[in-house]
């Protein structure tokens, strides 16, 4: 019989991989596709815990819906980001990207 | 070892693969490209979870639209000189250590939680939990609040990439 456990650690793994590409890569929608697989991992979480433990109530679908609302803000306004920067310095590489540093 | 079990090792195994190649790939097509049999992969696991809604949104959302915007966003920052040298930053190592420590700890926590071996619970037959999940969400007893900030968000973040994105010509 296949028990919560095999998506919680499926999932787990998945946010590590996300969180290594969002903090390893240099090139900005590397990290942004680095976040799009952490925000799948807890997608994965919250509807794995709405059908093992709660299937009776909504609210882990509805709190899913959510993140999938701002997930698509999220990428869209990174991307926008990222195009108006690649204007102003030829480059997206985020080591780059250090206007603010000094 | 049931159906279930195959189908749900395969697909993990598939999607974790995809997964490392996204982060991985030195080609950022190829991690799109990555990018999308991973979302596919989680499309499937929804499937499995039972949440129908959810794997169609997850292909028409994750890879009908955000997908394909990485893809115009890779064409369009496109230069030859990030095509050579490393693709990963100094601390990559780090990264990779706190990501397989967050990993460890986490399995760990989740193995010392009572709930952690929960059997599959047979779904009520008679509710379309489509229905219901519709129903909650503009149902002013529920969340129509958060339904509506979540509308009012993406008009939001849709003006501002524009915005942002827009070219000035001076």
């Amino acid at each position: 019989m296949i028990s919560l456990s095999y998506f919680l650690v499926f999932a787990a793994a998945l946010f590590c991989i996300g969180l290594y590409g969002a903090m390893a890569r240099k090139n900005s929608v590397a990290i942004l596709m680095g976040i799009e697989l952490m925000l799948n991992a807890v997608v994965i979480n919250l509807i794995a815990f709405w059908r093992f433990r709660t299937p009776e109530v909504i609210t882990g679908q509805a709190f899913a819906v959510i993140v999938f609302a701002v997930a698509a803000a999220e990428v869209a306004v990174g991307l926008a980001l990222f195009i108006a920067i690649y204007r102003q310095r030829q480059t997206i590489a985020a080591d780059e990207i250090d206007l603010l540093k000094w | 070892m049931t159906v279930l079990h195959v189908i749900f090792l395969v697909t993990a195994v598939v999607t974790l693969g995809a997964a490392v190649m996204v982060v991985t790939a030195r080609n950022l097509i190829h991690s799109a490209l990555w990018l999308i049999l991973s979302l596919f992969g989680v499309a499937v696991i929804y499937g499995l979870l039972s949440a129908a809604f959810f794997a169609v949104v997850q292909v028409v959302i994750y890879i009908g639209a955000i997908a394909i915007l990485m893809i115009f966003a890779i064409m369009l920052t496109r230069r030859v000189k990030q095509d050579v040298g490393s693709i990963v930053n100094k601390g990559w190592w780090l990264a990779g250590l706190l990501a397989l420590v967050l990993f460890t700890a986490l399995v760990w926590l989740f193995s010392t939680w009572s709930g952690f071996r929960t059997p599959l619970p047979e779904l009520a037959t008679d509710v379309d939990t489509i229905k219901v999940l519709g129903a909650a969400l503009v149902s002013p007893s529920h969340y129509v609040l958060p339904f509506e900030v979540a509308s009012v968000l993406l008009l939001a973040a849709l003006i501002g990439a524009v915005v942002v994105a827009w070219e000035r010509k001076s």
